[in-house]
Protein backbone atom coordinates (compact mmCIF):
# COMPACT_ATOMS: atom_id res chain seq x y z
CA UNK A 1 0.00 0.00 0.00
CA UNK A 2 1.30 3.39 -0.79
CA UNK A 3 0.23 6.62 0.72
CA UNK A 4 -0.69 9.37 -1.62
CA UNK A 5 0.34 12.84 -0.57
CA UNK A 6 -2.03 13.86 2.13
CA UNK A 7 -4.83 16.27 2.40
CA UNK A 8 -5.34 19.85 1.52
CA UNK A 9 -3.62 22.62 3.47
CA UNK A 10 -6.89 23.08 5.28
CA UNK A 11 -6.12 19.89 7.19
CA UNK A 12 -3.55 20.89 9.75
CA UNK A 13 -2.37 17.90 11.65
CA UNK A 14 -3.76 14.87 9.95
CA UNK A 15 -2.29 13.16 12.95
CA UNK A 16 -1.24 14.21 16.40
CA UNK A 17 1.02 11.24 16.84
CA UNK A 18 4.73 10.95 16.68
CA UNK A 19 4.30 9.15 13.47
CA UNK A 20 1.45 8.18 11.29
CA UNK A 21 -0.88 6.22 13.52
CA UNK A 22 -1.42 2.52 13.28
CA UNK A 23 0.61 2.41 10.17
CA UNK A 24 2.61 -0.74 10.12
CA UNK A 25 2.79 -0.43 6.36
CA UNK A 26 4.11 3.07 6.73
CA UNK A 27 6.82 1.91 9.02
CA UNK A 28 7.76 -0.96 6.80
CA UNK A 29 8.07 1.38 3.91
CA UNK A 30 10.16 3.73 5.95
CA UNK A 31 12.79 1.34 7.16
CA UNK A 32 13.88 0.61 3.64
CA UNK A 33 15.93 3.65 2.81
CA UNK A 34 19.02 4.32 4.85
CA UNK A 35 21.09 6.99 3.21
CA UNK A 36 18.68 8.91 1.09
CA UNK A 37 19.86 12.41 0.29
CA UNK A 38 18.37 15.07 2.51
CA UNK A 39 15.51 16.77 0.79
CA UNK A 40 12.22 18.34 1.66
CA UNK A 41 10.00 15.57 2.96
CA UNK A 42 6.95 16.58 1.00
CA UNK A 43 7.63 14.27 -1.88
CA UNK A 44 8.06 11.00 -0.05
CA UNK A 45 5.35 10.10 2.37
CA UNK A 46 1.92 11.01 3.49
CA UNK A 47 2.68 14.34 4.99
CA UNK A 48 4.22 17.52 3.92
CA UNK A 49 4.75 19.19 7.28
CA UNK A 50 4.24 22.61 5.81
CA UNK A 51 0.92 21.57 4.39
CA UNK A 52 -0.48 19.08 6.86
CA UNK A 53 0.90 20.54 10.02
CA UNK A 54 3.71 18.16 10.69
CA UNK A 55 2.31 14.69 10.55
CA UNK A 56 5.48 12.87 11.24
CA UNK A 57 5.86 10.26 8.60
CA UNK A 58 8.57 7.97 9.86
CA UNK A 59 11.21 8.13 7.24
CA UNK A 60 14.46 7.31 8.94
CA UNK A 61 16.32 8.88 6.08
CA UNK A 62 15.00 12.23 7.19
CA UNK A 63 16.36 11.91 10.71
CA UNK A 64 19.86 12.90 9.76
CA UNK A 65 20.48 16.48 10.75
CA UNK A 66 21.29 18.95 8.03
CA UNK A 67 21.84 22.69 8.24
CA UNK A 68 18.22 23.39 7.45
CA UNK A 69 16.84 20.41 9.41
CA UNK A 70 18.53 20.40 12.80
CA UNK A 71 17.89 17.48 15.15
CA UNK A 72 17.62 17.97 18.91
CA UNK A 73 17.29 15.25 21.52
CA UNK A 74 14.54 16.27 23.92
CA UNK A 75 14.37 13.21 26.13
CA UNK A 76 17.17 10.70 26.57
CA UNK A 77 16.58 7.11 27.66
CA UNK A 78 17.20 8.08 31.28
CA UNK A 79 14.80 11.02 30.96
CA UNK A 80 12.09 8.77 29.55
CA UNK A 81 12.54 6.34 32.46
CA UNK A 82 12.22 9.20 34.97
CA UNK A 83 9.16 10.58 33.21
CA UNK A 84 7.46 7.18 33.19
CA UNK A 85 8.24 6.81 36.91
CA UNK A 86 6.71 10.20 37.63
CA UNK A 87 3.54 9.54 35.62
CA UNK A 88 3.17 6.19 37.39
CA UNK A 89 3.35 8.00 40.75
CA UNK A 90 0.89 10.64 39.56
CA UNK A 91 -1.57 8.00 38.41
CA UNK A 92 -1.35 6.29 41.81
CA UNK A 93 -1.87 9.61 43.53
CA UNK A 94 -4.77 10.82 41.39
CA UNK A 95 -6.62 7.50 41.33
CA UNK A 96 -6.22 6.55 45.01
CA UNK A 97 -3.86 3.67 44.34
CA UNK A 98 -5.07 2.82 40.85
CA UNK A 99 -8.14 0.98 42.11
CA UNK A 100 -10.52 -0.16 39.39
CA UNK A 101 -8.28 1.39 36.76
CA UNK A 102 -7.16 0.05 33.40
CA UNK A 103 -4.50 1.40 31.05
CA UNK A 104 -5.27 1.37 27.32
CA UNK A 105 -2.35 2.11 25.01
CA UNK A 106 -3.01 3.53 21.57
CA UNK A 107 -0.92 1.61 19.00
CA UNK A 108 1.82 1.72 18.09
CA UNK A 109 3.90 3.34 20.83
CA UNK A 110 1.17 3.91 23.38
CA UNK A 111 1.03 0.16 23.99
CA UNK A 112 4.61 -0.33 25.27
CA UNK A 113 4.23 2.88 27.27
CA UNK A 114 1.11 1.48 28.94
CA UNK A 115 2.99 -1.74 29.77
CA UNK A 116 5.88 0.22 31.28
CA UNK A 117 3.52 2.31 33.40
CA UNK A 118 1.75 -0.80 34.68
CA UNK A 119 5.10 -2.38 35.48
CA UNK A 120 6.24 0.71 37.42
CA UNK A 121 2.92 0.93 39.29
CA UNK A 122 3.35 -2.72 40.23
CA UNK A 123 6.89 -2.06 41.47
CA UNK A 124 5.89 0.98 43.53
CA UNK A 125 2.71 -0.24 45.19
CA UNK A 126 2.37 -3.90 44.22
CA UNK A 127 -0.93 -3.28 42.40
CA UNK A 128 -1.61 -5.14 39.15
CA UNK A 129 -3.24 -2.69 36.73
CA UNK A 130 -4.79 -4.38 33.67
CA UNK A 131 -3.28 -3.24 30.39
CA UNK A 132 -4.92 -3.27 26.96
CA UNK A 133 -4.61 -1.74 23.52
CA UNK A 134 -7.10 0.40 21.64
CA UNK A 135 -6.63 0.87 17.91
CA UNK A 136 -8.50 3.92 16.66
CA UNK A 137 -7.79 3.68 12.92
CA UNK A 138 -11.38 2.85 12.00
CA UNK A 139 -12.63 5.89 13.93
CA UNK A 140 -10.24 8.47 12.50
CA UNK A 141 -11.65 11.49 10.70
CA UNK A 142 -8.79 11.63 8.22
CA UNK A 143 -9.17 8.17 6.64
CA UNK A 144 -10.30 9.66 3.36
CA UNK A 145 -7.29 11.91 3.06
CA UNK A 146 -4.98 8.95 2.59
CA UNK A 147 -5.06 5.36 1.45
CA UNK A 148 -6.63 2.78 3.73
CA UNK A 149 -4.05 1.67 6.23
CA UNK A 150 -3.28 -1.46 8.21
CA UNK A 151 -5.07 -1.81 11.51
CA UNK A 152 -3.38 -2.04 14.88
CA UNK A 153 -4.49 -4.44 17.54
CA UNK A 154 -7.34 -3.81 19.93
CA UNK A 155 -7.23 -5.91 23.06
CA UNK A 156 -9.34 -5.18 26.08
CA UNK A 157 -8.38 -6.66 29.45
CA UNK A 158 -10.81 -9.29 30.80
CA UNK A 159 -13.86 -7.64 32.29
CA UNK A 160 -13.92 -4.89 29.66
CA UNK A 161 -14.18 -1.20 30.40
CA UNK A 162 -17.67 -0.93 31.87
CA UNK A 163 -17.70 1.00 35.12
CA UNK A 164 -13.93 1.30 35.28
CA UNK A 165 -11.56 4.22 35.12
CA UNK A 166 -9.83 4.08 31.73
CA UNK A 167 -6.51 5.85 31.25
CA UNK A 168 -5.60 6.27 27.56
CA UNK A 169 -1.87 6.21 26.92
CA UNK A 170 -0.26 7.75 23.84
CA UNK A 171 3.18 8.95 22.92
CA UNK A 172 2.54 12.42 21.48
CA UNK A 173 -0.43 14.73 21.96
CA UNK A 174 -0.74 17.05 18.97
CA UNK A 175 -4.01 18.03 17.27
CA UNK A 176 -6.11 15.91 19.64
CA UNK A 177 -7.76 14.03 16.79
CA UNK A 178 -6.43 10.64 17.82
CA UNK A 179 -7.86 11.15 21.28
CA UNK A 180 -11.21 12.16 19.85
CA UNK A 181 -11.21 8.97 17.77
CA UNK A 182 -10.27 7.00 20.90
CA UNK A 183 -13.19 8.49 22.83
CA UNK A 184 -15.57 7.47 20.03
CA UNK A 185 -14.13 3.96 20.03
CA UNK A 186 -14.53 3.69 23.80
CA UNK A 187 -18.18 4.67 23.46
CA UNK A 188 -18.75 1.65 21.22
CA UNK A 189 -16.91 -0.72 23.55
CA UNK A 190 -18.80 0.08 26.73
CA UNK A 191 -19.29 2.77 29.32
CA UNK A 192 -16.24 3.59 31.43
CA UNK A 193 -16.77 5.41 34.74
CA UNK A 194 -14.27 8.01 33.62
CA UNK A 195 -11.59 8.48 31.00
CA UNK A 196 -8.21 10.10 31.53
CA UNK A 197 -5.30 10.72 29.20
CA UNK A 198 -1.57 10.28 29.73
CA UNK A 199 1.01 11.28 27.09
CA UNK A 200 4.77 11.20 26.96
CA UNK A 201 5.02 14.46 25.04
CA UNK A 202 2.57 17.32 24.60
CA UNK A 203 3.69 19.37 21.63
CA UNK A 204 0.78 21.81 21.50
CA UNK A 205 -1.25 22.89 18.42
CA UNK A 206 -4.53 21.41 19.61
CA UNK A 207 -7.43 21.53 17.15
CA UNK A 208 -10.02 20.17 19.57
CA UNK A 209 -10.90 20.94 23.19
CA UNK A 210 -8.82 18.10 24.61
CA UNK A 211 -6.15 18.14 27.31
CA UNK A 212 -4.03 15.48 28.97
CA UNK A 213 -4.29 14.54 32.66
CA UNK A 214 -0.70 13.35 32.81
CA UNK A 215 2.06 14.87 30.68
CA UNK A 216 5.61 13.62 30.50
CA UNK A 217 7.04 16.75 28.94
CA UNK A 218 5.58 19.85 27.36
CA UNK A 219 7.52 20.77 24.25
CA UNK A 220 6.73 24.04 22.51
CA UNK A 221 7.04 23.33 18.80
CA UNK A 222 6.52 25.01 15.49
CA UNK A 223 3.92 23.35 13.29
CA UNK A 224 6.54 22.38 10.74
CA UNK A 225 8.71 20.62 13.30
CA UNK A 226 8.51 16.88 13.85
CA UNK A 227 8.51 15.08 17.18
CA UNK A 228 9.92 11.60 16.81
CA UNK A 229 9.47 9.13 19.66
CA UNK A 230 11.57 5.97 19.66
CA UNK A 231 10.96 3.21 22.22
CA UNK A 232 13.07 0.15 22.78
CA UNK A 233 10.11 -2.20 22.17
CA UNK A 234 9.31 -0.79 18.75
CA UNK A 235 12.45 1.00 17.61
CA UNK A 236 15.31 -0.60 19.53
CA UNK A 237 16.16 2.50 21.51
CA UNK A 238 14.59 5.02 23.90
CA UNK A 239 14.72 8.60 22.70
CA UNK A 240 12.54 11.59 21.86
CA UNK A 241 13.87 13.93 19.22
CA UNK A 242 12.74 17.18 17.68
CA UNK A 243 13.44 17.50 13.99
CA UNK A 244 13.53 21.08 12.86
CA UNK A 245 11.28 21.97 9.99
CA UNK A 246 12.31 24.33 7.28
CA UNK A 247 11.11 27.72 8.38
CA UNK B 1 -4.16 -1.21 -2.16
CA UNK B 2 -5.63 -2.35 -5.43
CA UNK B 3 -8.74 -0.56 -6.67
CA UNK B 4 -10.89 -3.54 -7.68
CA UNK B 5 -10.98 -7.12 -6.47
CA UNK B 6 -11.73 -9.10 -9.62
CA UNK B 7 -9.47 -12.10 -9.27
CA UNK B 8 -7.55 -13.80 -6.48
CA UNK B 9 -4.54 -13.25 -8.73
CA UNK B 10 -4.86 -9.50 -8.11
CA UNK B 11 -3.52 -10.12 -4.60
CA UNK B 12 0.18 -10.52 -3.94
CA UNK B 13 1.29 -12.22 -0.74
CA UNK B 14 1.68 -8.95 1.18
CA UNK B 15 -1.75 -7.63 0.20
CA UNK B 16 -3.47 -10.96 0.87
CA UNK B 17 -1.83 -11.13 4.29
CA UNK B 18 -2.93 -7.55 4.97
CA UNK B 19 -6.53 -8.55 4.17
CA UNK B 20 -6.34 -11.58 6.49
CA UNK B 21 -4.78 -9.54 9.32
CA UNK B 22 -7.39 -6.82 8.90
CA UNK B 23 -10.13 -9.47 8.93
CA UNK B 24 -8.73 -10.76 12.21
CA UNK B 25 -9.23 -7.33 13.79
CA UNK B 26 -12.69 -7.05 12.22
CA UNK B 27 -13.64 -10.40 13.75
CA UNK B 28 -13.24 -8.92 17.23
CA UNK B 29 -16.26 -6.77 16.46
CA UNK B 30 -18.54 -9.78 16.80
CA UNK B 31 -17.88 -9.88 20.55
CA UNK B 32 -18.67 -6.24 21.09
CA UNK B 33 -21.72 -4.56 22.45
CA UNK B 34 -22.04 -2.20 19.47
CA UNK B 35 -21.34 -4.26 16.34
CA UNK B 36 -20.83 -1.25 14.13
CA UNK B 37 -17.95 0.91 13.01
CA UNK B 38 -18.26 4.42 11.55
CA UNK B 39 -15.55 3.79 8.96
CA UNK B 40 -17.60 3.84 5.71
CA UNK B 41 -20.22 6.37 6.78
CA UNK B 42 -21.60 8.12 3.74
CA UNK B 43 -20.31 5.56 1.25
CA UNK B 44 -22.70 3.60 -0.93
CA UNK B 45 -22.27 -0.08 -1.71
CA UNK B 46 -24.47 -1.69 -4.37
CA UNK B 47 -25.01 -5.45 -4.31
CA UNK B 48 -25.60 -6.35 -7.95
CA UNK B 49 -26.74 -9.96 -8.12
CA UNK B 50 -27.60 -11.53 -11.45
CA UNK B 51 -27.52 -15.01 -9.99
CA UNK B 52 -29.09 -16.60 -6.93
CA UNK B 53 -27.09 -16.40 -3.76
CA UNK B 54 -27.87 -16.62 -0.08
CA UNK B 55 -24.72 -16.45 1.95
CA UNK B 56 -22.56 -14.26 -0.27
CA UNK B 57 -25.17 -11.55 -0.66
CA UNK B 58 -26.15 -11.55 3.01
CA UNK B 59 -22.50 -11.65 4.01
CA UNK B 60 -21.61 -8.63 1.87
CA UNK B 61 -24.69 -6.80 3.09
CA UNK B 62 -23.85 -7.47 6.75
CA UNK B 63 -20.22 -6.47 6.19
CA UNK B 64 -21.12 -3.18 4.52
CA UNK B 65 -23.71 -2.36 7.18
CA UNK B 66 -21.33 -3.07 10.03
CA UNK B 67 -19.00 -0.50 8.50
CA UNK B 68 -21.92 1.99 8.32
CA UNK B 69 -22.07 2.09 4.50
CA UNK B 70 -25.41 2.59 2.78
CA UNK B 71 -26.38 -0.64 1.03
CA UNK B 72 -28.53 -0.94 -2.07
CA UNK B 73 -29.53 -4.45 -3.05
CA UNK B 74 -30.20 -5.15 -6.68
CA UNK B 75 -31.25 -8.53 -7.97
CA UNK B 76 -31.89 -9.27 -11.60
CA UNK B 77 -35.37 -10.57 -10.78
CA UNK B 78 -37.79 -7.71 -10.35
CA UNK B 79 -35.51 -5.14 -11.99
CA UNK B 80 -35.25 -3.69 -15.48
CA UNK B 81 -32.96 -6.58 -16.37
CA UNK B 82 -36.07 -8.69 -16.89
CA UNK B 83 -37.16 -6.01 -19.35
CA UNK B 84 -33.94 -6.55 -21.27
CA UNK B 85 -31.59 -3.90 -19.87
CA UNK B 86 -27.96 -4.64 -20.63
CA UNK B 87 -25.18 -4.89 -18.04
CA UNK B 88 -23.67 -1.70 -19.40
CA UNK B 89 -26.86 0.31 -19.05
CA UNK B 90 -27.30 -0.98 -15.53
CA UNK B 91 -23.70 0.00 -14.81
CA UNK B 92 -24.29 3.51 -16.10
CA UNK B 93 -27.35 3.79 -13.88
CA UNK B 94 -25.26 2.80 -10.86
CA UNK B 95 -22.59 5.25 -11.94
CA UNK B 96 -25.16 8.05 -12.07
CA UNK B 97 -26.31 7.13 -8.55
CA UNK B 98 -22.78 7.48 -7.27
CA UNK B 99 -21.97 3.97 -6.09
CA UNK B 100 -18.60 3.87 -4.31
CA UNK B 101 -18.47 0.08 -4.40
CA UNK B 102 -20.22 -2.45 -6.63
CA UNK B 103 -20.41 -6.06 -5.49
CA UNK B 104 -21.30 -8.12 -8.52
CA UNK B 105 -22.31 -11.70 -9.10
CA UNK B 106 -22.98 -12.72 -12.66
CA UNK B 107 -23.47 -16.03 -14.51
CA UNK B 108 -21.03 -14.92 -17.24
CA UNK B 109 -17.33 -15.31 -16.56
CA UNK B 110 -15.60 -11.95 -16.92
CA UNK B 111 -18.66 -9.75 -16.33
CA UNK B 112 -17.03 -7.98 -13.35
CA UNK B 113 -14.00 -7.13 -15.51
CA UNK B 114 -16.26 -5.46 -18.07
CA UNK B 115 -18.12 -3.64 -15.32
CA UNK B 116 -14.86 -2.27 -13.91
CA UNK B 117 -14.37 -0.29 -17.13
CA UNK B 118 -17.77 1.35 -16.89
CA UNK B 119 -17.99 2.54 -13.30
CA UNK B 120 -15.72 4.78 -11.24
CA UNK B 121 -16.28 2.93 -7.97
CA UNK B 122 -14.48 -0.21 -6.83
CA UNK B 123 -15.78 -3.47 -8.30
CA UNK B 124 -15.76 -6.58 -6.12
CA UNK B 125 -16.24 -9.90 -7.84
CA UNK B 126 -18.70 -11.97 -5.82
CA UNK B 127 -18.58 -14.86 -8.27
CA UNK B 128 -18.60 -14.75 -12.06
CA UNK B 129 -19.71 -17.88 -13.88
CA UNK B 130 -17.18 -20.66 -13.57
CA UNK B 131 -14.33 -18.18 -13.33
CA UNK B 132 -13.52 -16.71 -9.91
CA UNK B 133 -14.83 -15.97 -6.43
CA UNK B 134 -11.95 -14.17 -4.69
CA UNK B 135 -13.63 -13.29 -1.38
CA UNK B 136 -14.55 -16.96 -0.91
CA UNK B 137 -10.89 -17.87 -1.35
CA UNK B 138 -9.93 -15.19 1.18
CA UNK B 139 -12.39 -16.45 3.76
CA UNK B 140 -11.25 -20.03 3.18
CA UNK B 141 -7.62 -18.99 3.67
CA UNK B 142 -8.63 -17.05 6.78
CA UNK B 143 -10.45 -20.10 8.17
CA UNK B 144 -7.44 -22.36 7.53
CA UNK B 145 -5.08 -19.89 9.13
CA UNK B 146 -7.20 -19.43 12.23
CA UNK B 147 -7.77 -23.19 12.66
CA UNK B 148 -4.26 -24.43 11.80
CA UNK B 149 -2.17 -21.36 12.63
CA UNK B 150 -0.45 -20.98 9.28
CA UNK B 151 -0.86 -21.34 5.52
CA UNK B 152 2.74 -21.75 4.44
CA UNK B 153 3.39 -25.41 3.65
CA UNK B 154 -0.16 -26.65 4.26
CA UNK B 155 -1.37 -29.51 2.07
CA UNK B 156 -4.83 -28.62 0.78
CA UNK B 157 -6.95 -31.09 -1.19
CA UNK B 158 -9.75 -29.54 -3.24
CA UNK B 159 -12.15 -32.30 -4.17
CA UNK B 160 -14.97 -32.60 -6.67
CA UNK B 161 -16.41 -30.51 -9.46
CA UNK B 162 -13.29 -28.43 -10.21
CA UNK B 163 -14.46 -27.87 -13.79
CA UNK B 164 -17.40 -25.68 -12.83
CA UNK B 165 -15.96 -24.27 -9.64
CA UNK B 166 -14.99 -20.62 -9.36
CA UNK B 167 -14.20 -21.36 -5.71
CA UNK B 168 -11.54 -23.90 -6.73
CA UNK B 169 -9.91 -21.56 -9.24
CA UNK B 170 -9.69 -18.64 -6.81
CA UNK B 171 -8.48 -20.90 -4.01
CA UNK B 172 -5.71 -22.40 -6.12
CA UNK B 173 -4.44 -18.94 -7.07
CA UNK B 174 -4.61 -17.49 -3.56
CA UNK B 175 -3.30 -20.53 -1.70
CA UNK B 176 -0.39 -20.77 -4.11
CA UNK B 177 0.42 -17.09 -3.47
CA UNK B 178 0.35 -17.73 0.27
CA UNK B 179 2.60 -20.78 0.11
CA UNK B 180 0.17 -23.68 0.54
CA UNK B 181 0.35 -26.77 -1.66
CA UNK B 182 -2.89 -27.58 -3.44
CA UNK B 183 -3.95 -30.94 -4.87
CA UNK B 184 -7.05 -31.02 -7.06
CA UNK B 185 -8.93 -34.31 -6.79
CA UNK B 186 -11.65 -35.07 -9.31
CA UNK B 187 -12.74 -37.55 -11.93
CA UNK B 188 -10.97 -36.77 -15.25
CA UNK B 189 -14.22 -35.42 -16.72
CA UNK B 190 -14.50 -32.77 -14.01
CA UNK B 191 -11.00 -31.30 -14.38
CA UNK B 192 -10.79 -28.30 -16.74
CA UNK B 193 -8.75 -28.35 -19.92
CA UNK B 194 -5.35 -26.81 -19.24
CA UNK B 195 -5.33 -27.71 -15.56
CA UNK B 196 -1.65 -28.72 -15.96
CA UNK B 197 -0.83 -25.02 -16.14
CA UNK B 198 -2.43 -24.29 -12.76
CA UNK B 199 -0.09 -24.06 -9.78
CA UNK B 200 -1.50 -27.28 -8.32
CA UNK B 201 -1.10 -31.04 -8.52
CA UNK B 202 -3.96 -33.21 -9.69
CA UNK B 203 -5.11 -36.66 -8.69
CA UNK B 204 -8.00 -38.98 -9.53
CA UNK B 205 -7.67 -40.95 -6.28
CA UNK B 206 -9.19 -39.35 -3.19
CA UNK B 207 -8.15 -42.15 -0.85
CA UNK B 208 -4.44 -41.81 -1.60
CA UNK B 209 -4.47 -38.02 -1.11
CA UNK B 210 -6.29 -37.95 2.24
CA UNK B 211 -3.52 -39.21 4.59
CA UNK B 212 -1.24 -36.26 3.66
CA UNK B 213 -3.87 -33.54 3.72
CA UNK B 214 -4.15 -30.83 6.36
CA UNK B 215 -7.28 -29.46 4.73
CA UNK B 216 -9.94 -31.15 2.61
CA UNK B 217 -12.21 -28.80 0.75
CA UNK B 218 -15.25 -30.48 -0.74
CA UNK B 219 -16.86 -28.74 -3.73
CA UNK B 220 -20.51 -28.81 -4.58
CA UNK B 221 -21.45 -30.83 -7.65
CA UNK B 222 -22.97 -28.09 -9.75
CA UNK B 223 -25.88 -29.84 -11.36
CA UNK B 224 -27.28 -26.57 -12.73
CA UNK B 225 -24.17 -26.00 -14.86
CA UNK B 226 -24.02 -29.58 -16.18
CA UNK B 227 -25.63 -29.95 -19.55
CA UNK B 228 -24.16 -33.38 -20.18
CA UNK B 229 -23.18 -36.43 -18.19
CA UNK B 230 -19.84 -36.11 -16.43
CA UNK B 231 -20.16 -39.27 -14.38
CA UNK B 232 -22.32 -42.41 -14.63
CA UNK B 233 -24.49 -41.83 -11.58
CA UNK B 234 -24.68 -39.75 -8.41
CA UNK B 235 -24.22 -42.93 -6.43
CA UNK B 236 -20.99 -43.82 -8.18
CA UNK B 237 -19.65 -40.30 -7.80
CA UNK B 238 -20.48 -40.37 -4.13
CA UNK B 239 -18.74 -43.73 -3.67
CA UNK B 240 -15.48 -42.55 -5.22
CA UNK B 241 -15.34 -38.85 -4.40
CA UNK B 242 -17.77 -38.29 -1.51
CA UNK B 243 -16.42 -37.68 1.98
CA UNK B 244 -17.95 -40.08 4.50
CA UNK B 245 -16.96 -41.04 8.03
CA UNK B 246 -14.73 -43.91 6.91
CA UNK B 247 -12.79 -41.64 4.57
CA UNK B 248 -12.57 -38.90 7.20
CA UNK B 249 -10.72 -41.38 9.46
CA UNK B 250 -7.93 -41.55 6.92
CA UNK B 251 -7.15 -37.88 7.55
CA UNK B 252 -4.45 -36.81 10.00
CA UNK B 253 -5.65 -35.96 13.52
CA UNK B 254 -5.52 -32.17 13.04
CA UNK B 255 -7.02 -31.99 9.54
CA UNK B 256 -10.12 -29.91 8.87
CA UNK B 257 -13.00 -30.38 6.44
CA UNK B 258 -14.31 -27.40 4.51
CA UNK B 259 -17.18 -26.76 2.13
CA UNK B 260 -18.05 -23.43 0.52
CA UNK B 261 -21.78 -24.22 0.62
CA UNK B 262 -24.47 -24.81 -0.32
CA UNK B 263 -23.96 -28.53 0.33
CA UNK B 264 -25.55 -31.50 -1.37
CA UNK B 265 -25.73 -33.61 1.77
CA UNK B 266 -25.32 -37.25 0.84
CA UNK B 267 -23.69 -36.42 -2.49
CA UNK B 268 -20.20 -34.95 -1.99
CA UNK B 269 -20.37 -35.01 1.82
CA UNK B 270 -22.35 -37.08 4.32
CA UNK B 271 -24.33 -35.33 7.07
CA UNK B 272 -22.14 -36.95 9.78
CA UNK B 273 -19.01 -35.41 8.27
CA UNK B 274 -20.65 -32.04 7.62
CA UNK B 275 -21.71 -31.79 11.26
CA UNK B 276 -18.54 -33.21 12.80
CA UNK B 277 -16.06 -31.23 14.91
CA UNK B 278 -13.59 -31.19 12.02
CA UNK B 279 -16.05 -29.38 9.82
CA UNK B 280 -15.56 -25.60 9.55
CA UNK B 281 -18.63 -25.02 7.41
CA UNK B 282 -20.47 -22.77 9.86
CA UNK B 283 -17.24 -21.00 10.84
CA UNK B 284 -16.60 -20.21 7.18
CA UNK B 285 -19.87 -18.29 7.02
CA UNK B 286 -19.01 -16.23 10.11
CA UNK B 287 -15.51 -15.58 8.82
CA UNK B 288 -17.01 -14.48 5.51
CA UNK B 289 -18.44 -11.35 7.12
CA UNK B 290 -15.10 -10.41 8.73
CA UNK B 291 -13.15 -10.97 5.52
CA UNK B 292 -15.62 -8.96 3.45
CA UNK B 293 -15.48 -6.14 5.99
CA UNK B 294 -11.71 -6.15 5.61
CA UNK B 295 -11.94 -6.04 1.81
CA UNK B 296 -14.54 -3.26 1.82
CA UNK B 297 -12.49 -1.24 4.28
CA UNK B 298 -9.27 -1.64 2.33
CA UNK B 299 -10.90 -0.85 -1.03
CA UNK B 300 -13.30 1.91 0.02
CA UNK B 301 -11.99 3.18 3.35
CA UNK B 302 -9.15 5.36 2.19
CA UNK B 303 -8.69 8.05 -0.37
CA UNK B 304 -10.49 7.17 -3.55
Amino acid sequence: MSYPPSGPPADPGASDRADSPGSAADRLASTGGTAAPPRPPAATFSSAPAASGGTDAPSRSRDAGTPDRPVKTILSAADIARVVDRIAHQILEKTSGAADTILLGVPTRGVPLARRLAERIHTFENVAVPVGALDVTLYRDDLRLRGARALGRTELPPGGIDGRRVILIDDVLFSGRTVRAALDALGDLGRPRSVQLAVLVDRGHRELPIRADYVGKNIPTALAEIVRVALAETDGTDEVRLLGGTR
Amino acid sequence: MIRHLLSAADLDAATATLVLDTAHEMALLADREVKKLPTLRGRTVVNLFYEDSTRTRISFEAAAKRLSADVINFSAKGSSVSKGESLKDTALTLQAMGADGVVVRHPASGAPHRLAHWVDGSVLNAGDGTHEHPTQALLDAYTMRSRLGRLEGLNVAIVGDVLHSRVARSNVLLLHTLGAKVTLVAPPTLLPVGVEAWPARTSYQLDSVLPDSDVVMMLRVQRERMDEAYFPSAREYSRRYGLDTARMRRLPEHAIVMHPGPMNRGMEITPEVADSVRSTIVEQVANGVSVRMAVLYLLLGGKV
